[in-house]
């Protein structure tokens, strides 16, 4: 579709850009806190004044650092996702310009501030403000922006290289294979680009993606979106496990921030890839819509045979307490299994998927209804992993998991997650140095 | 924390039926057996007892927290059980059972497999009333069991027929046969399904063969060849339709016929097999199950993706979901007020059900092509789809009567 193989005419030498840049090597002094820059991935500012999350503080993470923030940073209340495609006119440098702007408003917005110094109010009166203003006031509320680099930036469908980086794609970056129980719509998933903007304040991630949307104009386009309103993982032991859709609880298991050993195996990209994207991370996303009328119609004890925990606690059916160990060997009286041979917790279970284990990092959505009058509810699945394989193997051993009878996966997309911009630079800079 | 409830064969819903309704206390054992708990023992004082409310007094004399059980026959439905017995503590637990076998079993710390399972017997007389529904219970299994006979006896000369056109290439009257002989195995879906490599071969979309990576044969599989999707048409999972497809040769066609008339062959052996049999959580279940089947992958036209003969696939589980209600409803009727109660909502919202779709055709006389019922209709249908839905899916609680 794309054919972009020659510049168009009459394009402009410099880059297109949608906001001045001034101000981008200074931010470290631009009202934010020396330590919110290059610290350890998991640090944070915590600043006093303006509304406050349910601890009494709201939370900054910095932008800049070894790793972008939004994967092992805790999992914030609320998401927004968009997946962006470039126009059919925006050339290399262009692409490179989207990127600086990008990290430019993203490194203030994390930080509570607007996109640009004259922001909202401070800007000409004869000109449209460079920020929307719906988050004047609002302070950072935790808020992450991670960027991330679809399979289609590097080669088009039909093979097009257009920004001559097809050389460097990574050889596993490519759309996932069809799965038990896809129901994918045409058009709903993959991208050039992505965005998770994260946040403890639903405004506040609206505000970041609508900011960073209005900032590509000409450039690039939202493809599709989403919006989720609670988080289904912990990604810190700080955190309590939250519950999912279905009434369980999600993500007991899932690999935690102060697990660096874990992280570093199974999360961070390492020398065995490509180059750019050392101490990157894969993103996948699954729009998986939940049948719940039918769920909810489920007993109990099926309920729980099928997850394979009890809905309570969140306790194994093997024995225990949350965050006992799954004990796939134990036996009932009867010499049945006490976790089911097709019970979730067995099918995704680390023994299970050859070793494989996923960042889960996921949020509950209701997109209204569908034409039914069902609730068009579901879990927006997300996952961090070194390699798309690890997802591939997790997914597959789901292929006979119980719950698929109550789940259809309607979107998927897979995104390289380059390291995390040096301060001041630009995340993407690894790939475009 | 409530008991769970775990379902498994016939004896242990007959069993549970037993233990419905209300008991006397008047048949009670006077002095308590005593239950020693270590951390790797588990001992009961008596190997038998009287029917009626049995005491139990259990002292744990081990080093950690400890849980003491009593299974039904089964080993798997928990009949009695005291949690949290800390070392050094002596509890009370009183049992009311029936005669029959169970098991007793202690479960140190909570987790891993029961330890010192040791069989314990209850003599005696039933309480009041149970047997009435026992033999109910009983006869319930064996109506249901012979429907499946029969559905499946009906099944396979009418794939025979609709398998014998198809390899013979007279697209034109596989067509016409494609619906109806499906019917049978729409109604009793569940069952077939519980044969686990069965069902794939039989009636696998094509979606799901290629996501699990295993051959597509079977219903599916021949539907395509029979209306063949346009060069533009997509699958249900939004992939192409032409992509990994070409129509079957006269060879592979064959294969597939052969194949077909072979599983149902195959599944008629195992239902007339002596050892077949289903309980009644199986047949309620059953019930709910076959409403879900309408209201996921019915509903939504991706059954029959090519043919767009949905409507007889959901007239067949709804047939199938009556049936399995009507052999359990004189057992939800003289449970209690209640249980006739919840009978008579299903009743009405099957009704209503299958008056809405008689509005699309019949079988008879062929339902209307899916793709052209619209969205208002199918929210019609779905709508009622859950209204009786709802009400059914209370049904085994009821059924089995097993007290929270």
């Amino acid at each position: 579709m794309r054919q972009m193989n020659e510049p168009p005419v009459g394009k402009p030498e410099r880059a297109r850009t949608g906001l001045s840049r001034r101000g981008l090597f200074g931010l470290a002094g631009a009202g934010v806190a020396g330590v919110a820059i290059g610290g350890a991935s998991v640090g944070a500012v915590v600043s006093g004044g303006g509304a406050t999350n349910a601890a009494g503080v709201s939370t900054a993470y910095p932008f800049f650092g070894a790793h972008q923030a939004g994967i092992t940073t805790p999992a914030q209340d609320r998401l927004h996702f968009a997946a962006f495609d470039l126009s059919a006119t925006t050339s290399r440098d262009d692409l490179i310009a989207l990127l600086k702007d990008w990290s430019f408003a993203a490194a203030r917005m994390t930080q509570g501030q607007d996109v640009s110094e004259s922001g909202a109010v401070n800007g000409s009166p004869l000109a449209p403000p460079d920020d929307t203003g719906e988050a004047l006031n609002l302070p950072a509320s935790g808020l992450t922006i991670t960027i991330g680099f679809g399979p289609t930036l590097f080669t088009t469908d039909d093979g097009v290289d257009r920004f001559g980086i097809a050389s460097k794609k990574p050889a596993l970056l490519a759309s996932l294979p069809r799965f038990s129980g896809d129901a994918l719509k045409p058009g709903n998933g993959g991208g050039d680009l992505c965005i998770q903007a994260c946040a403890d304040d639903p405004q506040v991630a609206v505000h970041a993606i609508r900011n960073l949307t209005r900032i590509a104009f000409g450039r690039a386009s939202i493809r599709w979106s989403q919006l989720g309103f609670g988080r289904t993982s912990s990604t810190s032991t700080s955190q309590v496990t939250p519950r999912n859709l279905f009434g369980f609880k999600d993500g007991t298991a899932n690999i935690k921030a102060e697990d660096p050993m874990t992280v570093n195996d199974q999360v961070w990209v390492g020398t065995d890839d490509a180059a750019w994207l050392a101490g990157g991370s894969y993103l996948v996303t699954r729009k998986i819509r939940m049948i719940i009328e039918a769920w909810d119609r489920v007993m109990l004890g099926e309920q729980e045979k099928v997850i394979g925990r009890s809905k309570g606690e969140g306790a194994p059916l093997s024995g225990g307490t949350e965050f006992s160990p799954v004990d796939l060997e134990a036996e009932g009286a009867a010499g049945q299994p006490l976790i089911d041979s097709n019970a979730h917790v067995r099918l995704a279970h680390s023994s299970m998927t050859k070793g494989s284990q996923l960042l889960r990092r996921g949020y509950n959505f209701v997109d209204g209804n569908d034409e039914l009058g069902r609730l068009d509810a579901g879990l927006f699945f997300i996952s961090f992993q070194r390699s798309p394989q690890q997802f591939i193997d997790v997914q597959s051993s789901l292929s006979r998991d119980a719950l698929n009878e109550y789940v259809k996966h309607v979107s998927s997309g897979v995104f390289a997650i380059p390291p995390g911009a040096a301060s001041g630079s630009y995340v993407g800079a690894t790939l475009f140095g | 924390m409530p008991q769970r409830l775990i379902i498994g064969a016939a004896g242990a819903a007959a069993l549970a039926l037993a233990l419905s309704g209300c008991v006397p206390n008047s048949a009670a054992s006077t002095t308590a057996l005593t239950v020693d708990v270590t951390d790797d023992t588990c001992v009961v004082s008596e190997t038998t007892a009287a029917a009626g409310a049995i005491p139990f007094s259990i002292t744990n004399a081990g080093t950690g927290v400890n849980e003491f059980y009593i299974y039904a026959e089964d080993k798997l439905r928990i009949v009695g059980e005291k949690e949290n017995i800390t070392p050094g503590q002596s509890v009370s637990l009183v049992a009311q059972l029936d005669p029959g076998t169970y098991y007793t079993a202690c479960r140190f710390e909570r987790a891993g497999s029961p330890i010192g399972l040791a069989e314990f017997t209850v003599t005696g007389e039933a309480a009041l009333g149970t047997g009435a529904q026992q033999e109910q219970s009983e006869q319930a299994v064996t109506n249901y069991i012979a429907y499946i006979k029969q559905q499946v006896a009906e099944l396979t000369p009418r794939v025979t027929a609709f398998a014998g056109a198809y390899a013979a290439n007279d697209d034109e009257t596989a067509r016409s046969l494609f619906a109806s002989a499906r019917l049978s195995y729409e109604r009793i879906e569940p069952t077939a399904e519980a044969f686990g490599d069965l069902d794939p071969k039989i009636d696998y979309r094509e979606v799901d063969a290629v996501a699990e990576g295993i051959d597509w044969t079977g219903f599916h599989r021949m539907e395509k060849d029979l209306w063949v999707p346009g060069a533009s048409d997509l699958n249900s999972d939004g992939q192409p339709a032409l992509v990994d497809w070409a129509p079957s040769t006269p060879v592979e066609r064959q294969q597939f016929a052969d194949g077909l008339v072979e599983n149902v062959k195959e599944l008629s052996a195992l239902v007339n097999a002596d050892d077949f049999s289903v309980s009644v959580a199986d047949i309620s279940n059953g019930a709910i199950a076959l409403l879900d089947e309408v209201a996921v992958g019915k509903i939504s036209g991706e059954e029959d993706w090519w043919s767009h003969t949905d409507l007889f696939d959901l007239y067949g589980n709804v047939e199938g979901a009556e049936v399995a209600f009507g052999t359990v409803r004189g057992i939800a009727t003289t449970s209690d007020a209640e249980g006739a109660a919840l009978a008579d909502d299903i009743e009405t919202e099957f009704a209503a059900l299958k008056t809405l779709l008689g509005t699309y055709g019949s079988i008879d006389s062929g339902f209307t092509s899916y793709d052209t019922v619209t969205s208002a209709q199918r929210k019609d249908i779905s709508d009622q789809v859950n209204a009786l839905a709802e009400p059914l899916s209370k049904l085994t609680h009821t059924v089995l009567g097993i007290a929270d």
